[in-house]
């Protein structure tokens, strides 16, 4: 499984004054630490109060690469800054992200086609938060659809079925587990899937538990990829072995120092 | 039709035996191998960028449960082993020459570490091409011996072995220090491979000069289960797993030589045919298998088998 680094986002307080202050050593330590850890990618998010998105998504994505070439998810709401973002990208980057409504899928969808990037496609469109399952589908096929059209290679495409946190929205941990195990069948080659991982604890008094279980319940079902915070070393820990529990990776006794290695 | 092509995402290390002169050493040629981004041979699918490569033994004391057929080549060498190595360079064309040091086991002669780091000094001086190195296999005298050889040959960028699951640690700080690569043994075990390999790389020792020996059966003693072994380990190797991602030597001659049906003789078994063409037909036989399981250097025996084995290696990669 892909594992995407969140920490990079404007919304933690440190990160935020980092970029406004344009201090390039914080968020390098960052990406060290979360690569070291073992993120497979970094989300890159200047966070919601930016003022001026594109500019700090420029300047975080430099100050990346200069200390790491994994590569990034460039996360934002503003086309235009995952643009910045990916003309800067040294790696084949992801867009995070989409959601199923036309206006976002138009830009988008050719904007991953041009530069060669996968897609994030959120399974919500304008009416909100999916409440079940089939509503999901419904935002999926949608989403396939178009990309299919626009000749984007499918294999390319992360869905997210929304992780909701289980405080509040209880029902849908079950409908989210399940359309990761549906939505693979909804072409071949299949859509691979990615969740936000954190939000599923979020308010709750057990977090890092809830992230574990929930990240070990969705590999099971078939996750591609999560964006999670890699320096959580529990939670790792229980990715890793869910992996190997099903075969993904050869057993030795050293399993979880092998696989840091990879 | 469409042909379906299996897409890999992971590479073999490439390792490279032997110094040259503006390497620091003092052979004047080296092998690599590896680099694979397939399995074995599918060249549609990738790449093999060196082909598999065949090293001679020599024993440091004369072998004395040989068979008649395996004697008969080196009759007038196995006394000497330094001679020996210099036959197997020079009139068999061997592009390595791999010295087992028996004879420093207790049980089987003794000699001590000064006596081997004497004869590998002297193989050095006497042969060009690059040379493998392995003790006898009893590891608290291994630990001794193989230090002071590794000493001995420093620089010269040989390849040691064999480092075990419980005894590694001496064998990995030798290499180190002298800039040698090394064998880490597993018996036909997948997850003991790959426990060895992180055990020597936690050790600072990289990856990219450690060669798998899974160890293998001979034809109809475990062949094909050290084939499926190494299937797995150069598959998972393929998908991206470093720990197993190191190229693989296989032990053909001492295996397929064991073999009651390679060593007994005509008169024991007139109703086998030839006790000669048998066993070099039995290590050559094994050695085909265990290049298609993915073997990057064969340690064989009969110059027969290995000259036969050469010409198939040139068929195989033949694209």
């Amino acid at each position: 499984m892909l594992v995407i680094g969140e920490l990079i986002n404007g919304m933690y307080k440190a990160v935020g004054e980092a970029i406004a202050g344009r201090d390039k050593k914080v968020i390098q330590k960052i990406a060290k630490d979360e690569v070291s850890a073992g993120a497979g990618m970094l989300d890159v998010n200047t966070g919601p109060y930016e003022k001026n998105p594109k500019d700090a998504m420029k300047w975080l994505v430099e100050a990346i690469q200069e200390v790491t070439d994994v590569p990034l998810a460039f996360d934002s709401t503003k086309p235009y800054a995952i643009e910045a973002g990916l003309k800067l990208a040294k790696k084949k980057a992801m867009i995070n992200s989409t959601n199923s409504e036309d206006e976002k899928l138009d830009i988008l969808v050719p904007m991953a086609k041009k530069y060669h990037a996968s897609l994030i496609g959120l399974t919500m469109g304008k009416s909100g938060v999916p409440r079940d399952k089939n509503q999901r589908l419904e935002h999926a096929v949608k989403i396939v659809t178009k990309c299919q059209e626009a000749g984007l290679d499918i294999s390319d495409l992360y869905l997210d079925p929304i992780v909701l946190p289980l405080n509040v929205a209880q029902a849908q941990g079950a409908q989210v587990l399940e359309s990761i195990r549906e939505f693979k069948f909804l072409c071949d080659p299949s859509p691979k899937t990615v969740v936000g991982l954190s939000n599923v604890s979020q308010g709750t008094r057990e977090r890092p538990l809830i992230n574990r279980i929930f990240l070990v319940m969705a590999i099971t079902n078939g996750l591609s990829a999560a964006i999670m915070d890699p320096l959580d070393r529990g939670l790792m820990d229980a990715a890793i072995t869910a992996e190997l529990a099903l075969n993904k990776n050869i057993y030795c006794d050293s399993f979880l120092s092998a696989y840091r290695k990879k | 039709m469409e042909q379906m092509k299996e897409k890999w995402s992971g590479k073999v290390d490439e390792i490279t035996i032997g110094a040259l002169e503006k390497d620091g050493g003092t052979r004047t040629s080296s092998v690599t191998v590896g680099g694979e981004t397939v399995l074995p041979y599918l060249f549609k699918e990738g790449g093999m960028p060196n082909a598999p490569v065949i090293a001679m033994e020599v024993i440091d004391t004369e072998p004395v449960d040989w068979p008649a057929a395996l004697k008969e080549p080196f009759a007038d060498v196995l006394k000497d082993p330094v001679k020996w190595a210099v036959k197997c360079e020079r009139v068999y064309k061997a592009a390595l020459v791999c010295v087992k040091l028996a004879g420093t086991h207790p049980d089987f002669g003794n000699k001590t570490a000064d006596e081997a780091a004497k004869l590998v000094k002297d193989i050095l001086e006497a042969v060009k091409v690059p040379l493998i190195i392995l003790g006898s296999g009893n590891e608290e005298k291994d630990n001794v011996i193989l230090a002071k050889v590794s000493e001995a040959a420093k620089g010269e960028k040989c390849l040691i072995g064999d480092a075990t699951e419980k005894n590694y640690k001496t064998l990995t700080a030798s290499c180190l220090a002298d800039g040698h690569n090394i064998i880490a043994e597993s018996p036909i075990d997948i997850n003991i491979a790959k426990q060895t390999n992180i055990l020597i790389s936690e050790m600072g020792f990289p990856h990219e000069r450690v060669v798998i020996n899974p160890t293998i059966g001979a034809l109809g003693y475990g062949m094909e289960y050290a084939y499926s072994i190494m299937e797995r380990a150069r598959s998972a190797a393929l998908i991206g797993d470093k720990m197993l991602s190191m190229p693989f030597i296989c032990f053909v001659g001492q295996e397929a030589w064991r073999a009651k049906e390679a060593k007994g003789s005509s008169e024991e078994h007139p109703e086998w045919g030839s006790g000669t063409s048998r066993g070099i037909l039995w290590e050559t036989q094994t050695a085909v298998c265990m290049l298609q399981a993915g073997a990057d250097i064969l340690i064989m025996r009969h110059p027969k088998a290995a000259e036969e084995t050469q010409k198939y290696i040139g068929r195989l990669m033949q694209k």
